[in-house]
């Protein structure tokens, strides 16, 4: 028997088997190699269900509408800061529903509570998630109420410092697995994240803000859904051939979907967002919508690599040909 | 203290601490009994899956999953039966052609066309178990074995470790919610039998006993298999230098790993963790910026 080696332009190419009528190439053998086993995965696709991506979407509002509010604070604008900290409270305060409901045990949820474990990315944000919401209860309190007025501003402090990092521990979470389209995008999942939690903030800003101080929000809607853009267009060019789930199927649609009402919203707010009432509600509204469908997309795409036995190995034949 | 988000094994103290055991699985004697999947499920007495006709060979496992602890994979494969073959010629037109002997016999053996590859594929056990680092409630531990074991009674079915695991073995039982997978019979370890898979096996494909032991007898068995003219005979998962850190079952394969539905390269993502959080501090960084940014010129 002969043996050939495969190079790994092979393995991509070809689902069921590379070389089958072969136009005018010499004939190499075994022509019906599978390079799969039966087309099935290799790695097992998520157990999570829509809970997770609306936390992913919930939890950015959350981080980034914390940091927003305690620069509306500092920079003398009570009116957006009075609404910034209830939208951040508000939205810290669903996350563990959605969290624990998605749980397969969900009457086991403390066990999460028991442990503190550096190596998991998922008991780190249950951390930095207890800690936002412990600080924004204080905070809100204290923005809308006076109360605390000593502990008010540490606790302030502490939400808009833990915020940035609720908004991004949700890209750390999915890049360490297995996910090709995930952990391959590991250097620009967190920008993705980052920005469309501000989109999320400031556009929840502008949305509730009264006119006169919806400036901060507004701009920061515009900025963040342009980081939230090109964030992701330069995470799926990386991605490459990897980058398939975000052009095919749900994710596929979600992401165009995504990019549209974000381009869509942040244009709007450009134009009309300043001197139109209703400039400004849609525009924000749809920035929100597009933040929220390009966490969808992401999500999606994880299972549709996870299905795909070719985003696995053929990264993985790769490697092994370079080193 | 190491500052760095992964770690290979928590260390027991000496008097707790064993040998580390595992499997090696030597693909090139499975004869496809599935006694070891049955075995498996009686002794652990692991729920009955949807076994239907799938149409994959002898097949109807199809993976390893939250019921499923040991799984047969069954490839038919054709190999080069050193006549002329070019696309779209078959045996007969071979024979037409006047390649068939005087006495009008093929002049090869008809199976010498066609193998039959059969591997138990199991939990790999890795030293850098990716599903035991991401678990946020400890419920995957490592055990004094150096195995790693689900505690069902800690486990809150959050389902990290599913995706997390390279391998694809660990799942989720949908009518409990909880991850499942191979103990490497943690129980019968404890009272020195062999797990029931290795027992129940006929051929001795699957070898259970200490790693050492079994990786010096693995690398003598491929160099005999590949002396004998298998020269696709490879280990699979016995290298400490690969993505995982070696695996504590491991497997010769007679084929590339991906036949067999098993992944080249795989890799602990954990190793890249405190690159993500650089990036996502970063980020982080950078949303604070752009806050900052947008307050700069708007007015009150």
């Amino acid at each position: 028997m002969t043996e050939v080696r495969r190079g790994p332009g092979q393995v991509g190419a070809s689902p069921t088997g590379a070389g089958k009528g072969g136009r005018g190439e010499r004939r190499m053998v075994e022509p019906d190699r599978p390079r799969s086993y039966y087309g099935r995965s290799v790695i097992k696709e998520p157990v999570w269900s829509w809970e997770i991506p609306t936390y992913f979407f919930v939890g950015g509002l959350s981080g980034g509408s914390a940091v927003l509010a305690l620069l509306a604070d500092v920079s003398g604008r009570p009116e957006v800061a009075r609404r910034a900290w209830p939208v951040s409270l508000a939205s810290a305060a669903v996350s563990p529903a959605l969290l624990i409901s998605d749980l397969g045990r969900p009457e086991r949820f403390y066990n999460m509570l028991r442990v503190a474990k550096a190596t998991s990315p998922m008991s780190t944000g249950t951390w930095i998630l207890t800690g936002l919401s412990g600080s924004n209860v204080v905070a809100t309190a204290n923005s809308l109420f006076g109360w605390f007025p000593r502990l008010g501003p540490f606790s302030k402090l502490s939400a808009a410092l833990l915020g940035p990092l609720l908004s991004t521990y949700t890209a750390v979470l999915i890049a360490d697995t297995a996910v090709p389209v995930w952990h391959e995008a590991r250097r620009e999942l967190p920008f993705v994240f980052a920005a469309s939690s501000a989109a999320s903030a400031g556009a929840a800003a502008a949305l509730l803000s009264p006119r006169s101080q919806a400036g901060l929000g507004r701009r920061l809607a515009i900025l963040g859904a342009a980081g939230e853009t090109a964030a992701s267009r330069l995470m799926e060019r990386r991605l490459g051939t990897l980058a398939a789930p975000y052009r095919t199927g749900t994710a596929g649609r979600l992401s165009k979907l995504a990019t549209g009402m974000t381009i869509a919203g942040a244009g709007i707010l450009a134009v009309a967002g300043r001197r139109r009432p209703a400039g400004r509600v849609g525009g924000s509204l749809l920035v929100l919508a597009g933040a929220a469908t390009e966490r969808w997309s992401i999500f999606k795409a994880g299972f549709q690599s996870a299905r795909d036995p070719q985003q696995t190995v053929g990264p993985q034949r790769e490697r092994l040909a370079n080193s | 203290m190491q500052l760095t988000l992964h770690r290979s094994a928590a260390p027991y103290p000496p008097e707790r601490q064993r040998p580390r055991v595992g499997f090696f699985t030597d693909t090139s004697i499975c004869i496809g009994c599935k006694a070891c999947e049955v075995a498996c499920k009686e002794w652990n007495n692991v729920p009955a899956d949807d076994c239907g006709f799938s149409g994959d060979s002898y097949d109807n496992t199809l993976a390893l999953g939250a019921d499923t602890w040991r799984h047969v994979a069954f490839i038919e494969q054709r190999r080069p039966l050193g006549l002329r073959e070019e696309p779209g010629t078959s045996l007969v037109q071979e024979a037409a052609a006047g390649q068939l002997g005087a006495d009008g016999e093929l002049p090869v053996h008809e199976d010498a066309g066609f193998r039959w590859l059969m591997s138990s594929d199991v939990c790999k056990h890795c030293t850098e178990a990716a599903c035991l680092e991401v678990c946020p409630t400890g419920s995957l531990f490592r055990t004094e074995f150096g195995t790693v074991v689900v505690q069902e009674d800690v486990c809150n079915g959050c389902g990290y470790c599913i995706p997390a695991c390279p391998f694809g073995v660990i799942d989720q039982r949908k009518d409990d919610g909880r991850a499942w997978k191979c103990t490497l019979c943690y129980d019968r370890l404890r009272d020195d039998m062999e797990p029931a898979c290795a027992q129940a096996c006929p051929t001795k494909s699957i070898q259970f006993g200490e790693l050492e032991e079994l990786r010096a007898r693995a690398e003598r068995r491929v160099e005999q298999l590949r002396g004998a003219g298998e020269p696709g005979a490879q280990l699979y998962g016995a290298d400490p230098q690969n993505g995982v850190g070696g695996t504590g079952a491991f497997f010769l394969l007679l084929d590339e790993p991906e036949t067999y539905g098993l992944p080249p390269d795989p890799v602990d993502t954990t190793r890249d963790l405190t690159e993500i959080w650089q990036t996502a501090a970063l980020a982080g960084a950078m949303l604070v910026a752009g806050s900052v940014l947008a307050l700069i010129g708007s007015r009150r």
